[in-house]
C-alpha cells in the first residue's frame, strides 16, 4: 500500500494483517486453517443430513425418488463425497479436542504444538476409516 | 452456571468486539457435547446403513431418534455460532455482513425445525 508524505492520517499506514501468500506454511498454521475449512465442510454435511432426513420422513416412496444417488456409478461418487465429509468430521473432531485442551490452558509450547499438529493431521484418516469399515461391513 | 461477564460489560452491552463471552461459552459447550455425540451417532448410522429398513429402524427407535436429534441440535447450534465468526472475519461491508449473518441464523433455524419434524415423524 502506498503512502504519500503529505498523508498525516493513519489511514494509509495501518499495518496489514498477515496475508496467507507471504507466509511460509507450517504445521500449526495448517491445522488452524483446516479447522476453519473442516468447520465449513461439516456445516455442509449437516445440511445434507437434514435434507436426507426430510426425504426419509416422507416414507420409502419418498426415498425412492433419491435412491439413484446411492446406486451404480453415481453411488460411488456419493460414497466418495460422503467419505470426504467423514474426513472433515474426523479432522475437526480431533483438532476440536485440541481447542478444548487449549481452553484449559495447556498445549501452547511451540514444540508440543508443532508435534500435536502433525499428529492430528496424520491421525485424521483413522476415525473416518473406522466408520467406513463398519459401514461397508454391513453393506449388502 | 458461573457468569463470566463483567458488570460494566453488562451495563454497556458492548465489549471491544461488541459481545463474545456468551458466544465463546456456547461454542465450547456444544463442542463438548458434539465430541461425545458425533462418534456415537456416526457409528450407529454406519452399523445401520446396510439397508433402508435398518436405517428406518435406527431413526424410529427411541434411542436412535433421541441420539439423532441431540446430535443435530448440538451441531446446528454449534455451526451457527461457528459460521458467524467466519462471516465476521471475511465480510466487512455492513450490508453484506448483516445479510449473511441473518441468512446463517435463519438457515440454521429452518434446518433445526426440519430435523425435529422429520425425526419425530419417522419415529412416530
Ligand atoms: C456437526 C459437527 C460440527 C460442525 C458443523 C462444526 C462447525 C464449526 C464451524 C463452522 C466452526 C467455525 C470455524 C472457525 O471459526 O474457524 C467451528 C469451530 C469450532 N469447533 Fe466445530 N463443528 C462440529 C463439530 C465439532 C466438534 C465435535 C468439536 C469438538 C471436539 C468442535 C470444536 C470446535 C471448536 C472448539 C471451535 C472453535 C474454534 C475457534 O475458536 O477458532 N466442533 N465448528
Amino acid at each position: 500500500m502506498s503512502t504519500r508524505a503529505s498523508d498525516t492520517s493513519l489511514e494509509g499506514q495501518r499495518p496489514l494483517s498477515p496475508h496467507l501468500q507471504i507466509w511460509r506454511w507450517h504445521a500449526t498454521m495448517a491445522t488452524s486453517i483446516f479447522h476453519r475449512a473442516s468447520g465449513v465442510g461439516n456445516y455442509i454435511g449437516a445440511i445434507a443430513l437434514t435434507l436426507f432426513l426430510i426425504v426419509l420422513s416422507g416414507g420409502p416412496e419418498s426415498y425412492a425418488s433419491i435412491a439413484f444417488l446411492f446406486e451404480g456409478a453415481l453411488g460411488w461418487v456419493t460414497r466418495i463425497v460422503m467419505f470426504l465429509l467423514t474426513l472433515s468430521y474426523s479432522y475437526h473432531w480431533l483438532n476440536g479436542l485440541r481447542h478444548l485442551v487449549w481452553d484449559a490452558g495447556a498445549g501452547f509450547d511451540p514444540k508440543v504444538a508443532n508435534r500435536v499438529s502433525w499428529l492430528v493431521m496424520i491421525a485424521t484418516p483413522i476415525p473416518a476409516i473406522v466408520i467406513w469399515v463398519l459401514a461397508l461391513g454391513v453393506a449388502q | 452456571m458461573t457468569d463470566y461477564r463483567t458488570p460494566i460489560s453488562k451495563v454497556r452491552g458492548l465489549g471491544a468486539a461488541k459481545s463474545g463471552v456468551g458466544h465463546f461459552i456456547g461454542q465450547r459447550l456444544s463442542a463438548i457435547a458434539l465430541f461425545l455425540l458425533l462418534p456415537v451417532f456416526l457409528v450407529a448410522v454406519a452399523l445401520n446403513s446396510g439397508s433402508l429398513d435398518a436405517i428406518y429402524a435406527l431413526f424410529s427407535s427411541p434411542l436412535g431418534a433421541i441420539l439423532t436429534l441431540a446430535t443435530l441440535t448440538a451441531a446446528i447450534y454449534h455451526m451457527r455460532l461457528g459460521l458467524q465468526v467466519v462471516i465476521e472475519d471475511y465480510i466487512h461491508k455492513p450490508a453484506s455482513k448483516l445479510t449473511l449473518l441473518a441468512l446463517n441464523t435463519l438457515l440454521c433455524a429452518a434446518l433445526w425445525i426440519a430435523a425435529l419434524y422429520s425425526i419425530l415423524r419417522i419415529a412416530a
